[in-house]
């Protein structure tokens, strides 16, 4: 489903992913782990069309999408959470999620709104609907990233540390909704620190340190790799 | 539910509706001279509310508006004065001509980015007003009257001729409102509202920045022609410097905005009644005035960056002219608690 064939991106001398090669196969959930700085956001920038990479290509369902500007690339079925939110913060949570259900998702004013009632009763926000974006919490922005990514109605999810913050419970839920969508056959490719939570959903894990994978695999394997726990280890 | 909150929201509105109507009944309803100032004032309102649109929604914070309204009024002096075209319809042409110049502008402007981007729209105005003071049919550099044949055609009494014009700027002003409204309220609009809050963030749920901006920018163009048209037929003059005046089509447009609400609907309607009622006091000033008011407008933006309607606003919550989409009121009831 989505291809990086010796992808590399240097911001001035400092070289943050470098020559990476990696395939997600429909159906999977794959999380990545890595330690802080490994560059997992950037490879979600640059999956995503914020950012140019320095040489190499991105393929998404064998179409090379790495000229692509990023609208285009949402629009073909890739949907995304920032790390750090992106709230349109004037707007009401309502309309960030419709606003994602009509261009993302490419919906009319009428089913979008209803993606937008469900979606945000899914993530447990429907009670804040009216409220300006801004206006809310860390943890409820979090929700409302993931509300907009998936009212894109996505055929790719990229997950950016979503699980930071949540008590065990909510990260129940969330685990939950993750897996709702991975059966309604979306395929998900999760960052998170939270490893509990990560092994317990994902098909496949692999770790980014310093700008190149080091291990994937099964996750039992891959967390008793040597040179994974080197690399937590070191930082 | 009656809260203050609403009542006053509810309160404005019914003093919009009634405003709009005085508004449409303004020359059987004031003496000349109100007339005269409420035309302006309509004018004013076209260039608040495409600047607003431009520099609070699309990002393009241009300086160099006063290119179209002098292309406006060059172009409508050109089909009526010198070309002999129906003066009504010339307003019509001023704004295609507008549209004309707005797009290879763009190709060259939308190349840049913030503070270049400024400068560039800012040059391109330069280089069309001094083009416009070499065309000798229009008066060259000291630029010339429109002739006494034009004026009268849009009446030949006076109070006649002063209601025609000041309906034709009204009929653009409620057409600029109401083209705004639409806008803001389809899909394109939603997203365009994405983009003020945080463009990276609309771009990843899908919005099309680069078609929002094309849009944007040539869609103004029309609309500030036929104002310059208009205003032409406000000043009945035209010349470089004043039909181009960077002063007056967008600097004072610019802290206007700013004062009454950069990014909202009401922000450039409230910045343009604002600027009117401060005039009336600071007339005596001279050039004074466009000193106040641009301390004034710095005031505000370290204040509330939305402007007047951004801190009122924020004590009604909720926008005076309903732009917003809103749930149903089963979903915010279901979950509440
Ligand atoms: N736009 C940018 N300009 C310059 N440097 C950048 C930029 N974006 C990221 N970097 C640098 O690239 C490196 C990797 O950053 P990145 O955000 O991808 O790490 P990460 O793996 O997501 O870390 P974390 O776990 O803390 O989120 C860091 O050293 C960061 O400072
Ligand atoms: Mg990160």
């Amino acid at each position: 489903m989505l291809e990086l064939a010796s992808l590399s991106r240097a911001f001035g001398g400092l070289v943050v992913i470098n020559r990476v090669d990696f395939k997600v196969d429909a159906g999977e959930i794959v999380g990545i782990l890595g330690p802080n700085g490994a560059g997992k956001t950037t490879l979600f920038n640059l999956i995503g069309g914020v950012l140019p990479p320095s040489s190499g290509r991105i393929l998404f369902e064998g179409k090379d999408i790495t000229a692509m500007r990023p609208w285009h690339r949402c629009r073909l079925g890739i949907g995304r959470t920032y790390q750090i939110p992106k709230p349109f913060t004037h707007m009401s949570v309502f309309e960030n999620v419709l606003a994602a259900a009509m261009h993302g998702g490419n919906m009319t004013l009428t089913s979008a709104k209803a993606e937008a009632e469900r979606v945000l009763a899914r993530v447990g926000l429907a009670h804040r609907a009216r409220l300006p974006a801004g206006r809310l919490g860390l943890l409820d922005m979090k929700q409302l990233e993931l509300a907009k990514a998936v009212a894109l109605r996505p055929r790719l999810l990229l997950l950016d540390e979503i699980a930071g913050g949540l008590t065990e419970a909510e990260c129940d839920v969330l685990l939950g909704t993750i897996r709702e969508l991975h059966g309604s056959g979306i395929t998900i490719v999760w960052i998170e620190h939270v490893i509990q939570a990560l092994r317990r959903v994902v098909t496949r894990l692999a770790v980014l340190s310093g700008g190149s994978f080091i291990a994937a695999g099964r996750p039992d394997q891959v967390l008793a790799d040597r040179r994974v726990k080197e690399a937590y280890i070191g930082t | 539910m009656a809260s203050p909150a609403n009542l006053i929201l509810n309160g404005g509105r019914a003093a919009l509706v009634a405003a709009v109507v005085v508004m449409a009944a303004t020359p059987w309803l004031f003496s000349a001279t109100h007339v005269v100032l409420l035309t302006e004032f309509m004018s004013m309102l076209v260039l608040a509310i495409m600047w607003n649109l431009l520099a609070g929604y699309a990002d393009i914070v241009t300086v160099g508006q006063h290119a179209y309204v002098g292309v406006g009024a060059y172009a409508f002096f050109g089909f009526a004065a010198l070309w002999g075209v129906n003066p009504y319809l010339s307003i019509l042409l001023a704004g295609i001509v507008a549209f004309a110049i707005a797009v290879p502008t763009m190709l060259l402007v939308f190349r840049l980015r913030t503070a270049y981007l400024a400068i560039g729209t800012w040059v391109v105005a330069e280089l069309l007003m001094l083009a416009a003071g070499k065309l000798s049919a229009w008066g060259g550099g000291s630029g010339t009257s429109v002739p006494i044949s034009i004026i009268l055609y849009f009446g030949r009494a006076r109070d006649v001729r002063l209601a025609t014009i000041y309906w034709l700027a009204f009929g653009l002003a409620a057409s600029a409102m109401s083209v705004t409204y639409f806008l803001l309220r389809s899909r394109i609009g939603i997203g365009l509202t994405a983009m003020r809050d945080n463009e990276e963030g609309a771009a990843a749920i899908g919005v099309n920045i680069t078609f929002a901006r094309i849009l944007c920018f040539l869609g103004t163009a029309p609309f500030l022609g036929m104002a310059g048209a208009i205003i032409t037929l406000q000043k009945l003059r035209v010349a470089p410097p004043a039909s181009f005046s960077i002063t007056d089509w967008t600097v004072l447009i610019i802290f206007n905005v700013v004062i009454g609400g950069i990014g909202s609907f009401e922000g450039p309607i409230i910045g343009t009644i604002v600027y009117f009622v401060l005039r009336q006091y600071l007339a005596d000033l001279g050039a004074w005035h466009l000193i106040i008011l641009g301390t004034v407008s710095i005031a505000v933006i370290l204040i509330e960056k939305r402007g007047l309607w951004g801190l009122v606003r924020r004590l009604l919550g909720d926008d005076l002219i309903p732009i917003a989409h809103k749930p149903s009121a089963m979903l915010t009831k279901q979950h509440t608690g």
